[in-house]
């Protein structure tokens, strides 16, 4: 089993650079290379997410992104942000998407979480094992 | 790659081409390119995704705010896009139902009456 670990300060400059990283591991790791473009967007959303939550609550923290290929190749992208802040996500009807009163927050948010729940068919959002803090975890399969 | 920045007008629209990542760090310049435009007259915008190689949420975001923008402001908002994976985000998102799509610039010119038929 393969290990890769990246934690970078929760910069938005550091996103791509986790992108990156997340699809030179997936394609090593046998992943189809037609998936490579959701990883690279999965990843991408799951990172910005992170990022945004320790911006909003000022954490200087990094952010963590784990890759494994034990099998599969799976994500973690862990976040240090209180707990309440990160389990509600929630997808957002299309009605509500040019709704005036949405704010440009909540609708990234909302868009981004579509981005992941629809490119990701075995995602899992939950509270960290130790400490404050949600792991989004993503899995894809591996072999040709 | 880098995000580009280019205008240009065809009749009265403003087209702007984008190219390269636009994500949660180029997002912020995507959104004060369009926000010039707006503020300095334009109300027809097209926006030429033809070149962009990646685009997330942030993106996604910064677009529907001018897309609400112009709408206030009387004014009209379309997209040019004909790759399927970035079509494919505007489906999964729903913001296919939201925006304007064009495959080409001509076409989004073409479907966006700026008078008499609108």
């Amino acid at each position: 089993m393969a290990t890769v670990r990246l934690s970078f300060s929760p910069a938005p400059v550091h996103v791509r650079t986790a992108r990156l990283v997340g699809v030179a591991v997936a394609r090593r790791a046998g992943v189809r290379e037609d998936l490579l473009d959701e990883v690279r967007l999965a990843i991408g959303e799951a990172c910005t997410r992170a990022v945004a939550l320790h911006r909003q609550y000022g954490l200087p923290d990094p952010v963590l992104v784990e890759m494994s290929d034990a099998g599969s190749y799976a994500v973690r992208v862990v976040d240090r942000a209180p707990i309440e802040a990160g389990i509600g996500l929630t997808a957002l009807p299309p009605d509500e998407l040019a709704n005036e009163s949405l704010t440009d927050e909540a609708l990234t948010t909302g868009v981004g979480f579509a981005l992941l729940a629809g490119f990701v068919e075995d995602l899992q959002v939950r509270p960290v094992d130790e400490g404050v803090g949600t792991e989004v975890r993503m899995v894809w399969p591996v072999g040709r | 790659m880098e995000l580009s920045l280019a205008t240009r007008t065809v009749g009265e629209h403003t087209v702007l081409e984008v190219g390269g990542e636009v994500d949660v760090y180029t997002a912020p310049r995507l959104r004060e390119r369009l926000l010039e435009l707006i503020d300095g007259g334009a109300r027809h915008v097209v926006v030429d995704l033809g070149r962009v190689d990646f685009l997330d949420s942030t993106g996604l975001g910064v677009l529907v705010g001018a897309l609400k923008r112009l709408r206030t402001a009387g004014g009209s908002f379309a997209l040019v896009c004909d790759k399927e994976p970035l079509l494919k985000i505007f489906r999964i998102t729903a913001l296919d139902q939201v925006f304007p799509l064009h495959p080409t610039v001509d076409a989004a010119v073409g479907a966006e009456p700026t008078g008499a038929n609108a």
